[in-house]
């Protein structure tokens, strides 16, 4: 029944892994995305795969799902090798992934959804397609995977759980039953993600296996057999999930800390009952975050933590202007500038680094000068006039004091590296002395050296009587706050003062409650 | 219900029912023509007899090939304005080929009987063209047929020296004037291509691919659809529709002139958009296409019919397009980004 007695010890069961990846490496340029990095899923499992943003989780699946060919490694497949990567049907009856963006189309009935270019015929011949063939194809489909919505709806009308569940049904359809699941549970509320999670119990007990990646180390806990950290692009450990407890878990996703940034010194206390540089009063917004109160005392430096899905973004560009909230209120200085409105914020005293300077950041192929006073017309010159030697004077004063890199005042950005980009996003946010600094993200991508610089002058705009709200989960852009508010699915769980432990904060930011 | 059920299904509440809106949606301009033609009756009573009717259904039967052309492509998520010059480009370099050079300024090179596959393979090499730089070189779709319907244009321009082609081979005026059982034969042919495209579009692969690429399609190449291909064959086919277009006008004419089809191209995206066809693709019916032309044209007539001066007539046209976006937006309920 089992291995005689006196077989090598452990290996009870014969079953190869239903997907294996061998060494495998993959470049970006001169990102490495990928370091030799192996990974066994063993079949009627939930295996889990954790790591913090940038860790090679998403290189990792669309290697898996031969969307992306490795630079060197193997893929295998029930001890087979993968297909050659043209071959998407072969692919897609080994693997099939749920990404976190919709891969259905929208316009189009969920029946032929399911049944896309290959819906059935009706007779031999005519060559035509059978509606209702395919209809109740996709009714015993559905039922047979009990998912429950009407198979004749567009599937623009489904809902993010129920559009799961039908590319769940569809990737079973084509004979996978090795299923990656991308973060399933980022856009669903707590009784949707308990469903999910009967149901992937349900399904694993019918055999199927699932790649399980999530940012919630509750959620490993709670469904996951087996658990892989991966971290800078490395395989750390892989382990039963009974066999790794939460301390050994966070240790190996972040691993040493870094730090680099030295907190800097003290500063003064705000005085007592002066006006907060930034006042945010039971800030709510339907589906990301809710009751959110904060105070930012001119001169303080405030961090806002929390992972992927807590909504600290959100609240950030709520109180920016770049969403509007739902209820609650922001004051700016003791103004309340008029929700959902740029313009207003920053006329009320904001300056902002938004979240992605590619999108909301910068205009390319305008100068480093025009970028660092876009938000700043007004000091350029009368009348609508823009000043250029004014402009570009404002603009050498950014490249002299956050040391960027440049020819020149006048050199557009996008020839400025990620980290100088990022500086002339943060010199835009500066350029007006606001009251109320608000940093989304601020040091993204960016080296340590300009990392230094960048939260250096966040520091210096505290010390000339700017209240910082530094929104991130980045550990080094939370050293130097003077306290750190941590999110957790919309909600605020706890604050910290300086001097708090990384694993302190990270258990703060997974969900992990004390004592659990 | 069972204990496991109730877990493991959605909650009931959430089920998403399924009123046949789409179906409906189809139909959405079917009371907006029926309130036309009572109106049109009101105006004028000769409005629904049998002559005027044929009439109208004659005179949009041209256009309306476009339409279906411009339809398709739009359904598949891309843009073809270049439609409008080929509607007049490919009986004219037909004609060019086919006069004799003394008559009229023809080459004389072909018979006659070579017109009208002549006219069709014009159409099938300007969409292969289009295709080639939309398709395989990437180049932006809009301006390339923007650039395809201005050098077309100069083209025929070019060719027919600025005039216009007489004395056409027979066969060449035959489609546009033949009558086939009491009905003219272009009306016939309008008709029977809409119907296959329905057929088409409702019930193959192909039509159905259409809007898969046009709603997403990443997702269709993940669905094992060539997309590129599908782009193509459509981008031809549309074309080659807009050839089989003009030529019927060519024949109802019985010329082709430098200026055949120009400016077409706004009522022809006018109709689909108000006929439901989203420029954003993977959305609207050939059906729904169908009534939008429809629909102008009748508008037109009972304008005419109600002794509405010519030279009005075209800001009337800017305004009913206007009017009938509007009301199309209320009836179907969705953006028309």
């Amino acid at each position: 029944m089992t291995a005689p007695e006196g077989a090598p010890a452990g290996r009870a069961e014969t079953t190869r892994p239903v997907a294996a990846a061998h060494a495998i490496s993959k470049r970006f340029g001169v990102t490495v995305a990928l370091d030799e990095v192996s990974l066994e899923v063993t079949g009627g499992q939930v295996h889990a795969l954790v790591g913090r943003n940038g860790a090679g989780k998403s290189t990792l699946v669309s290697v898996l799902t031969g969307l992306v060919p490795p630079d060197s490694g193997s893929v295998e497949f029930g001890g087979e090798p993968a297909p050659p990567v043209a071959d998407r049907e072969a692919w897609r009856s080994r693997v099939a992934c749920v990404y976190q963006r919709s891969t259905v189309i929208p316009s189009l009935s969920v029946a032929e959804n399911l049944f896309l270019n290959r819906q059935g015929l009706n007779r031999q011949g005519s060559g035509l397609i059978s509606w209702g063939g395919l209809r109740r194809r996709a009714r015993e489909l559905l039922d047979a995977w009990e998912v429950d919505v009407d198979v004749r709806a567009p599937a623009e009308r489904l809902s993010v759980e129920h559009r799961q569940l039908v590319e769940i049904a569809r990737a079973l359809s084509h004979g996978s039953r090795f299923i990656i699941l991308d973060e399933p549970t980022a856009q669903l509320d707590g009784s949707a993600i308990e469903r999910l999670f009967t149901r992937m119990r349900s399904l694993r007990e019918a055999g199927v296996t699932f790649l399980f990646i999530s940012h919630h180390l509750d959620e490993v806990y709670e469904v996951c057999d087996t658990v892989t950290v991966m971290r800078d692009a490395r395989h750390i450990v892989t382990s039963p999930v009974a066999e790794l407890d939460k301390p050994a878990l966070v240790a190996a996703m972040t691993g040493e800390a870094t730090g680099l940034i030295e907190p800097p010194a003290e500063r003064p206390a705000p005085p007592e009952g002066a006006t907060p540089a930034l006042r945010v009063d039971g800030l709510g917004l339907p589906g990301a975050f809710h009751d959110v109160s904060l105070t930012v005392a001119a001169g303080e430096i405030v961090g806002l933590a929390g992972s992927g899905g807590s909504g600290k973004m959100a609240v950030g560009e709520a109180i920016v202007g770049l969403r509007r909230a739902g209820s609650g209120t922001v004051e700016i200085g003791g103004v309340r500038p008029r929700p959902g409105s740029v313009p207003a914020a920053l006329r009320a005293g904001a300056g902002f680094v938004p979240q992605d300077r590619h999108r909301e950041g910068l205009v390319p192929e305008l100068s480093i000068a025009e970028n660092a006073t876009l938000t700043v017309p007004e000091r350029l010159g009368r009348f609508g006039f823009v000043g250029a030697r004014r402009r570009d004077r404002l603009g050498a004063e950014a490249i002299e004091r956050l040391t960027i890199k440049a020819a020149g005042p006048g050199q557009p950005v996008a020839a400025l590296s990620g980290g100088n980009q990022q500086k002339v996003v943060m010199a835009r946010a500066l350029a007006g002395d606001p009251t109320a600094l608000v940093l989304l993200q601020p040091t993204a991508g960016v080296d340590v050296r300009a990392k230094e610089t960048l939260l250096g002058a966040a520091s210096d705009a505290a010390a000339h009587g700017a209240g910082v709200l530094v929104v991130s989960d980045d550990l080094d852009d939370l050293r130097p706050c003077d306290r750190v508010i941590v999110l957790f699915k919309g909600e605020i769980v706890t604050e910290m003062p300086r001097g708090w432990a990384d694993h302190e904060l990270i258990a703060a930011m997974e969900g992990i409650r004390d004592g659990n | 219900m069972t204990e496991t059920e109730t877990v493991v299904a959605a909650p009931a509440g959430s089920r998403i029912a399924a009123p046949r809106l789409a179906r409906l949606r189809d139909l959405a301009l079917v009371p907006a023509i029926i309130v036309i033609a009572i109106v049109g009756y009101f105006v004028s009573p000769v409005f629904l007899h049998w002559d005027n009717l044929v009439n109208v259904l004659q005179q949009q039967s041209e256009i309306s090939l476009l339409v279906l052309a411009e339809a398709l492509v739009l359904i598949c998520g891309r843009m073809d304005l270049s439609l409008e010059s080929t509607f007049g480009l490919a009986p004219g370099i037909a004609a060019w080929l086919t006069l004799a050079p003394g008559v009229a300024h023809g080459l004389g090179w072909l018979s006659g009987a070579w017109s009208i596959p002549l006219t069709l393979v014009v159409g099938a090499v300007i969409g292969t063209v289009n295709g080639l730089l939309i398709v395989r070189f990437r180049l932006n779709g809009f301006i390339v047929t923007l650039g395809m319907l201005i050098v077309l244009r100069g083209l025929l321009t070019g060719i027919t020296g600025g005039k216009t082609f007489f004395n056409l081979p027979s066969s060449m005026i035959y489609l546009g004037n033949a009558v086939w059982i009491g009905l003219p034969a272009s009306v016939w042919i309008c008709l029977i291509l809409y119907a296959v495209a329905i057929v088409v579009t409702g019930y193959t692969r192909f039509g159905r691919s259409l809007y898969a690429v046009g709603g997403n399609a990443d997702a269709s190449r993940a669905a094992g659809i060539r997309v590129d291909r599908v782009l193509w064959s459509t981008l031809v086919l549309g074309s080659v529709l807009a050839a089989l277009g003009g030529l019927l006008l060519t024949g109802r004419l019985a010329s082709v002139a430098a200026s055949q089809g120009n400016g077409a191209i706004f009522t022809v995206f006018a109709a689909a958009v108000i006929g439901g066809v989203s420029l954003n693709g993977g959305r609207g019916t050939v059906f729904g296409a169908f009534t939008g032309i429809l629909l102008l044209y009748m508008i037109q007539n009972v304008l005419t019919l109600a002794g509405v001066p010519a030279q009005w007539i075209n800001a009337l046209n800017g305004a009913i397009i206007l009017i009938a976006l509007i009301i199309s937006r209320i009836t179907s309920g969705q953006a028309q980004e």
